[in-house]
């Protein structure tokens, strides 16, 4: 483990706890969001990662090594840092701040210029901007130099507390765009601490959610929308985005009905249509005897056979249109839309039929993707026009009297 | 010269003490210069030290406000009782009063730059002393800057009263004009150059202050 926090705990002197045994292994590579209300302790976490505070009690290693052992300054200088207001050196050109990491650590003249416009590039920024000063430039561009200035020194921990809180949304998301590259192409290592939910969705690989000091859930993005653990959680992830996310985390499975009207293709017409009268359905899905699917026998084939013994299997419609079991919602449900059927059999990786997802659940669910809420309740107009129409008629009768 | 006009006597005095006004001129502007530097070498650090420590910085202030509450004639008098005459209790009362604008200045300095890039700085890897000496003190050096120039405008008034304790000086010239009847031109003679003396410092501190305020532009 690259990263390693075991009970950690940090008591004020007034008595407030602020972390209460928190713990949390990180692997190169991870992308971890803190997120929780104010107070609940996620900056006070982060900042003892770069001994800016100091654990109560617990153990934080970095590559097996406990940090409480190392020199603070030397530490301080192997994890990049980000805050929220930027903290750019207001007297320094672009370029020096972006050295500076590297002039502390003693890198030649040489070798910091060429980091320097390397690291520029790598904010996606123009070359010549390197001699301007932080007040020249945007905010979001401060915090892109920010960004990288962390990295200068080829950090492999990066620390961001709440870094693109302040940015108009816009800029927020290119930055995000930023640091997800960061992540993903140069295998850096990010702990993020932020209250911006849809932020921490967006670029964690591992989300801790923390409330009053104490760790929540910890999970990936998809299992804290999919399972959240408590009501705190939630209504942290809020009503709507859970809803929302549905068709990105529910998997067929879980919407269909599980035991499909199925027929073997060895019966007969009648054994069809006394089946089909039992069970009040139009349409019977044929399989073999392993459960594999072959087809589907409907009303209006079964109209057309006269004889009454002929067997299922001789009329079966082999080309059905079925979906996997695990497979997305989100992932399936254009398809299944625009076949037009009503019903559509699920499968499993074997093609056993396991039940069946019928167009009103899927059309349920998009709606509610949509609507963003399952039952939003529209006041109708009418009660708002009849106080203006009161009011009118009051307004009226007040002018009578001259 | 009972009939010269002011102005003329002025210049004919000027032209007859014209290197004796000088050497004065150099006198008082000395021992300004030195009782504001002593201020600068204590007044700085301390300054420092307190926006550090911020529980003492209402006691030193205070002190130093205490000590600006005296009367300057007051306090040349009571230092002179333990130094004696001359330029050295100038000096040292020069020194007691560009204490507190110093220091005032400094800590406002020091307390002034943005918390935020300071937390950056440390947390990027500074230690104490390098973030106080590539942050805290290019940020705030023209607050301090200016600190000293207040001090030493207000020095050269103290070291012209200071005469009164035989310091010598410009302050010389103007006891000598105001103990001789029709001594205006003298009087003058001895306050222009000091007026002269404190613009001049204030217009090149001014300037100082300036300069070092750091670049955040590379416009200018």
């Amino acid at each position: 483990m690259l990263l390693s926090m075991e009970h950690l705990r940090k008591e004020y002197p007034n008595g407030k706890i602020a972390v209460d045994d928190f713990n949390l292994q990180v692997g190169r590579g991870e992308f971890i969001a803190f997120i929780g209300t104010s107070g609940s302790g996620k900056t006070t976490t982060m900042r003892m990662i770069n001994r800016m505070l100091k654990q109560t009690s617990g153990t934080i290693k970095i590559n097996d090594k406990d940090i409480s052992k190392m020199d603070p300054v030397k530490l301080r200088r192997s994890i990049g840092y980000v805050i929220q207001n930027i903290g750019l050196m207001p007297h320094m050109t672009i370029q020096e701040n972006i050295e500076m990491v590297p002039k502390l650590l003693g890198w030649s003249k040489e070798k910091r210029a060429e980091q320097a416009h390397k690291m520029i590039e790598l904010a996606q920024l123009p070359d010549d901007m390197l001699k301007r000063y932080p007040g020249e430039l945007s905010g979001g561009q401060q915090q892109r130099i920010g960004v990288v200035r962390a990295l200068a020194a080829d950090q492999e921990i990066i620390l961001m507390d709440e870094p693109f809180g302040a940015l108009d949304p816009i800029t927020r998301e290119s930055l995000q765009d930023l640091v997800k590259h960061l992540q993903e192409d140069l295998g850096k290592t990010f702990i993020f601490v932020t209250h911006d939910m849809d932020e921490a969705l967006h670029l964690a690989t591992k989300v801790v959610i923390m409330s009053q000091g104490k760790q929540v859930q910890v999970d990936t993005p998809e299992n804290i929308l999919r399972h959240p653990a408590n009501d705190f959680v939630t209504n942290l992830i809020g009503e709507e985005r859970l809803i929302r996310a549905q068709p990105n985390i529910l998997s067929v499975s879980q919407i269909m009905l599980k035991n499909p009207v199925s027929i073997t293709p060895d019966k007969t017409v009648d054994d069809a249509i006394e089946l089909m009268h039992d069970r009040r359905v139009d349409t019977l899905l044929v399989t073999d005897d392993a459960g594999v699917l072959q087809g589907y026998v409907d009303l209006e084939d079964i109209n057309r056979i006269t004889d009454p013994h002929t067997a299922v299997g001789d009329f079966t419609n082999r080309q059905v249109f079925f979906v996997k079991a695990d497979s997305l919602i989100g992932d399936t449900v254009d398809r299944i839309l625009k076949q037009g059927v009503k019903n559509v059999p699920v499968v499993d990786k074997d093609k056993h039929l396991v039940g069946i997802v019928t167009r009103t659940a899927l059309v349920d669910i998009v709606y509610d993707a949509l609507r963003g809420a399952p039952e939003a309740n529209e006041e109708p107009a009418s009660p708002i026009n009849a106080d203006i129409h009161a009011a009118a008629t009051h307004d009226e009768g007040g002018e009578i009297p001259q | 010269m009972k009939d010269m006009g002011l102005l003329s006597q002025l210049v004919y005095y000027f032209s007859h003490n014209g290197m004796y006004v000088l050497s004065q001129f150099n006198q008082t502007f000395l021992v300004s210069i030195y009782g504001v530097l002593l201020g600068a070498i204590v007044g700085i650090p301390l300054g420092i030290w307190i926006s550090q420590y911020r529980r003492l910085s209402p006691v030193i202030i205070g002190i130093a406000n205490v000590i600006q509450t005296i009367p300057s004639l007051a306090m040349l008098s009571i230092l002179m009782l333990g130094l004696g005459l001359g330029q050295t209790t100038v000096i040292v009362t020069v020194f007691l009063y560009s204490l507190l604008p110093i220091i005032k200045n400094t800590y406002t300095g020091m307390l002034s730059v943005d918390a935020d890039v300071l937390d950056a700085g440390k947390g990027m890897g500074m230690t104490r002393f390098q973030v106080m000496m590539t942050i805290r003190i290019p940020l705030s050096l023209s607050v301090i800057i200016a600190g000293i120039r207040n001090a030493l405008v207000i020095g050269i008034g103290i070291t012209v009263i200071g005469s009164f304790i035989g310091s010598g000086g410009l302050g010389d010239i103007i006891v000598r004009g105001t103990n001789a009847t029709n001594g205006g031109a003298i009087i003058l003679a001895g306050a222009l150059p000091t007026a002269l003396m404190a613009i001049i410092t204030d217009l090149v501190l001014s300037f100082i202050e300036k300069r070092l305020t750091p670049k955040t532009s590379s416009e200018r």
